[in-house]
């Protein structure tokens, strides 16, 4: 029943997606540990890490796909959420590296020794408990896109001055944690991290576990997305991107259905962000750029608004351009191809990669089935 | 040999009636003309007694000689001797013997130097008595910081050098320091008359500034309860006007600062309130106008020196016409394919920005340029108690001219009437024969043009660099979003409210939480009023 329910749900793009994962969960330990140093197919740990960080991206980009491809909200205030699941991580991480610090103080991190605080600020509690602290990579943005939600959606602020609001929040973020007063590390950030459960971060091993755990989420996010959007309330959610009044007539609560996605969007943004720190070593305030959350937007147009998986490819695609580009020679040229990426996609690929792909195929064999019954079926 | 020296390029009167307060003061008159004060001073020093030295150290401060604070200065740093011969001979730093009654140099060193001796006691009359001399220097402007430093000091030993400085005193600006210098003395030093200390108070109240409110709060315990009780009355009314001043200042800034985002935002409020265009490549118009400054500082400066305080005047209508073409370039190539999908437009228009943005750095490099001033925009001047700068005060009246412009141009002119018809009702407008398509693509470069226009002024105040347009992007998204789309005095209103706001938050929430203060203000706004301040009515806005 249950199996039925799963397998209904996923389409053969879906079944694909999750087979590449599966197949990569298998292949890349074996291709980094068994496989020698030497050989052509060796998989090094750096590359390990990349890709790990490529798939936090592929979460981020495929939360945002659930807003704006599916409820038809822009966000623009996702790499806020992102950043706050990387510092709920990070608080943890830094409350780990204990007296190990440069200032050997037990209790208070390095930068809080550093400005002469005596004590652990309130909101540092509980960050040395591992449980805790996941938790409140969930709950600080969701709390956060709950409560700015609800104010939102209840007085139907929609469209382009959402993602204008949303924007506005980011760069308040943005400038709080700028602030060394806000005991968030200030300019700085958290980062020096030793340990996570026992295990030193740095080592390979606990790389390649960071990495499976990414590619874990991935697949549990993409698979309640999918949920989401092939259940009844997806149906109301697309309804709302495609014609909100109509819905709201039709006796729908609007704003509870766009809260719940918005929430949870937040939420997968947040755990993206959460694995994101311990396989970069570091998350500090301009995690809360502007312009980051604008690119995840990009990540999710060019590889197709509203396909969930095109989200990911998306990020996996532009961040690997990227970090091709900027390692070049080519550098100071990525903003000219991420510019013109912007613009391409929006004017010439406005379903993205995936969505271009299908569009294709879907004409192909129609195509094919005029040529088979000439003349016998009319055109719809 | 002359007794006295003055400095050549002072009034005669002055020199006549120092000559005579100098000499009826200090010395018997009829000794003036044979022996001045520092011969009498000379043969105490060479006496070798602390007391006579002492009595020495007055006559010399009273001298006027010129280098009578470079006696002073020796004997503190015992470089003062007396010759075998009797004679007062000083060692300059240099090592130098330099002759004390005269300040010359000479030729060779008299034989059997005796360094005059001091101890703690005469160290302090000595300084005062560098102080009492500074009090009376010649030069205006150690008058002015002597006196200065007495009214923050409150010495009372400092009180007869400056009655004497007072009275000597031709400057009126330079007299009402020593009268203030003074009257803090008066006020604070116990033992005063009452009726005294009752006039130093009133002097202090009339002076009305910070540096007043310390010597108020020290009147002495053996003053009367009627000088107590007007002194607390006169710090209450000065705690009263600072507090009048500095609101008057935090308004000012708060209008300059709301000047520039008005000046920021007007282009946007066309591009996004006119025509519905999230232009994220706003800022970057902006930036290419602070450029165009730039570009045409340059050519000018090397070219034409002598026109530097032309060059905004140039740089006005060139970063204008740059910026607008390039606007209408950006609208013809990428804009006109996006209508109605604003969202796209948003992205498209952030991609933009990006190859603005490198472009820039590339031709001119990452680093900031400097852009100067011309001559009519620097210096301030004071009014009251607050330092106004010129250049701040023409960016005001330049936002206040191009928001005028504008607001003529899309009520008069019969392009505005053109442009307000497409937006309230494109088939309409076109039905009545005018080319939507020309229309959008003006407008657009009307409001690139604006934020060249924009970028010229901030040039002026920030720093020029690629991404000059980035920190003013927000900003001016939540000034036309507060002020309400599609409306002009919105944006005003918007700009200036939002300026002073954020200045009068500045003190007590410091720059970044009042910034964030007022971005959550902004947020929730907009939830009680998604339409903002002024909202269009009517059908226009279904859209």
């Amino acid at each position: 029943m249950l199996t039925n329910r799963f397998l209904s749900m996923l389409d053969a793009r879906g079944r694909i997606f999750l087979g590449v994962i599966a197949a990569a969960i298998v292949l890349v330990p074996i291709l980094n540990l068994v496989v020698p140093a030497g050989s052509a197919l060796h998989v090094p740990t750096w590359l390990v890490s990349l890709l790990g960080k490529y798939l936090c991206y592929a979460i981020l980009a495929l939360a945002l796909d659930l807003v704006w491809g599916y409820a038809g909200i822009l966000s623009l205030g996702h790499g806020a959420f992102f950043a706050l699941g990387g510092y709920a991580m990070g608080m943890y991480l830094m409350r780990q590296i204990g007296a190990r610090g440069v200032y050997a103080n037990p209790i208070l991190p390095d930068f809080m020794v550093f400005l002469n605080w005596k004590e652990l600020p309130w909101f540092w509690y509980g960050f040395d408990m591992f449980p805790f602290a996941l938790l409140m990579v969930l709950l600080a943005p969701g709390l956060l896109a709950f409560v700015f939600g609800w104010f939102a959606f209840r007085s139907r602020v929609t469209g382009v001055y959402l993602s204008i609001i949303t924007q506005a929040l980011t760069y308040a973020l943005l400038l709080a944690f700028f602030r060394n007063d806000m005991g968030f590390g200030g300019n700085n950030g958290l980062t020096d991290f030793k340990d996570i459960l026992g295990f030193p971060v740095q080592s390979d091993m606990t790389r390649l576990v960071l990495f499976l755990l990414t590619l874990l989420a991935l697949a549990l996010c993409y698979i309640l997305a999918r949920a989401i959007v092939t259940s009844k309330a997806g149906k109301v959610l697309v309804a709302v991107r495609d014609a909100e009044s109509r819905t709201r007539f039709l006796g729908f609560g609007v704003e509870r259905y766009k809260l719940f996605v918005f929430t949870l969007s937040a939420m997968m943004a947040g755990l993206a962000g959460a694995l994101y720190v311990p396989q970069v070593g570091i998350i500090n305030p301009s995690e809360f750029q502007p312009g980051n959350s604008i690119e995840v937007v990009i990540w999710v147009a060019v590889g197709g608004r509203g396909t969930l998986i095109g989200a990911a490819i998306g990020a996996i695609l532009v961040n690997f351009a990227k970090t091709t580009f900027t390692t070049g020679a080519l550098a100071p040229y990525w903003l000219f191809a991420l510019g013109a990426l912007f613009v391409l996609t929006t004017l010439y690929m406005p379903k993205g990669v995936i969505g271009t792909y299908a569009e294709w195929r879907e004409r192909r064999r129609e195509k094919a089935a005029l040529t088979a019954n000439t003349a016998s079926t009319p055109a719809e | 040999m002359p007794a006295f020296r003055f400095p050549s390029g002072q009034g005669l009167l002055a020199v006549v009636a120092r000559l005579v307060l100098v000499l009826s003061l200090l010395v018997p008159f009829g000794l003036a003309a044979k022996a001045g004060p520092l011969d009498d001073a000379a043969a105490l020093f060479a006496a070798d007694s602390f007391s006579d030295t002492a009595k020495a150290i007055d006559l010399v401060a009273g001298s006027d000689a010129a280098h009578a604070d470079a006696i002073l200065e020796a004997l503190a740093d015992r470089r003062l001797f007396v010759s075998a011969d009797k004679k007062l001979v000083y060692k300059d730093k240099a090592g130098a013997a330099v002759d004390a009654l005269t300040g010359k140099k000479l030729e060779a060193e008299p034989a059997g130097l005796a360094s005059v001796r001091i101890n703690n006691r005469l160290r302090s009359a000595i300084s005062n008595a560098v102080g009492q001399m500074t009090l009376q220097s010649p030069d205006p402007a150690k008058r002015r910081a002597a006196a200065l430093a007495v009214y923050k000091s409150r010495d009372a030993a400092s009180e007869d050098g400056l009655r004497k400085a007072s009275r000597a005193e031709k400057d009126a600006g330079i007299k009402s320091v020593q009268q203030l210098a003074l009257a803090a003395i008066m006020a604070t030093a116990p033992g005063k008359p009452d009726i005294d200390r009752l006039t130093a108070i009133e002097v202090l109240k009339d002076q009305g500034d910070r540096e007043a409110l310390t010597p108020l709060s020290l009147v002495p315990a053996d003053a009367g309860q009627g000088v107590k009780d007007a002194a607390r009355a006169a710090v209450a009314e000065i705690n009263n006007r600072l507090a009048l001043w500095s609101g008057a200042q935090n308004a000012w800034y708060g209008v300059s600062l709301g000047s520039v985002l008005l000046l920021a935002a007007i282009g946007l409020a066309i591009t996004f309130g006119v025509m519905g265009i999230i232009n994220m490549a706003h800022g970057e118009m902006v930036m290419i106008g602070a450029y165009v400054t730039f570009v045409i500082q340059e050519v000018i400066r090397q070219h034409v020196p002598g026109l530097f305080d032309y060059s905004l005047a140039i740089a006005i209508p060139a970063s204008f016409i740059v910026a607008g073409v390039i606007g209408i370039a950006i609208e013809r190539l990428v804009i006109r394919h996006l209508y109605g999908r604003p969202l796209e437009t948003l992205l498209a228009t952030w991609g933009i920005s990006l190859i603005l943005q490198q472009a820039v750095r590339t031709i001119f490099g990452p680093t900031n340029r400097e852009v100067g001033a011309p001559s009519f925009m620097s210096g301030s001047f004071r009014l009251g108690l607050l330092d106004i700068t010129y250049g701040r005060v023409w960016i005001v009246v330049f936002a206040l001219l191009v928001f005028l412009a504008v607001l003529a141009l899309l009520r008069f002119t019969p392009m505005g009437l053109q442009m307000r018809a497409v937006t309230q009702n494109r088939r309409m407008a076109a039905s009545m024969g005018i080319r939507t398509a020309r229309i959008d693509a003006l407008t657009f470069g009307l409001g690139s043009g604006i934020a060249g226009l924009a970028g010229v002024a901030l040039s002026q105040i920030d720093n020029v660099s690629p991404n000059l347009g980035q920190s003013y992007i927000i900003d001016s998204f939540m000034v036309v979003v507060f002020g309400g789309v599609g409306n002009l005095w919105g944006t005003l209103v918007a700009a200036l409210s939002l300026g002073i706001a954020n200045k009068f938050l500045e003190p007590f929430a410091g720059a970044v939480l009042g910034k964030i203060a007022l971005l959550v203000f902004i947020i929730l706004f907009i939830q009680k009023r998604p339409r903002g301040l002024f909202a269009l009515k009517g059908r226009a806005i279904e859209q």
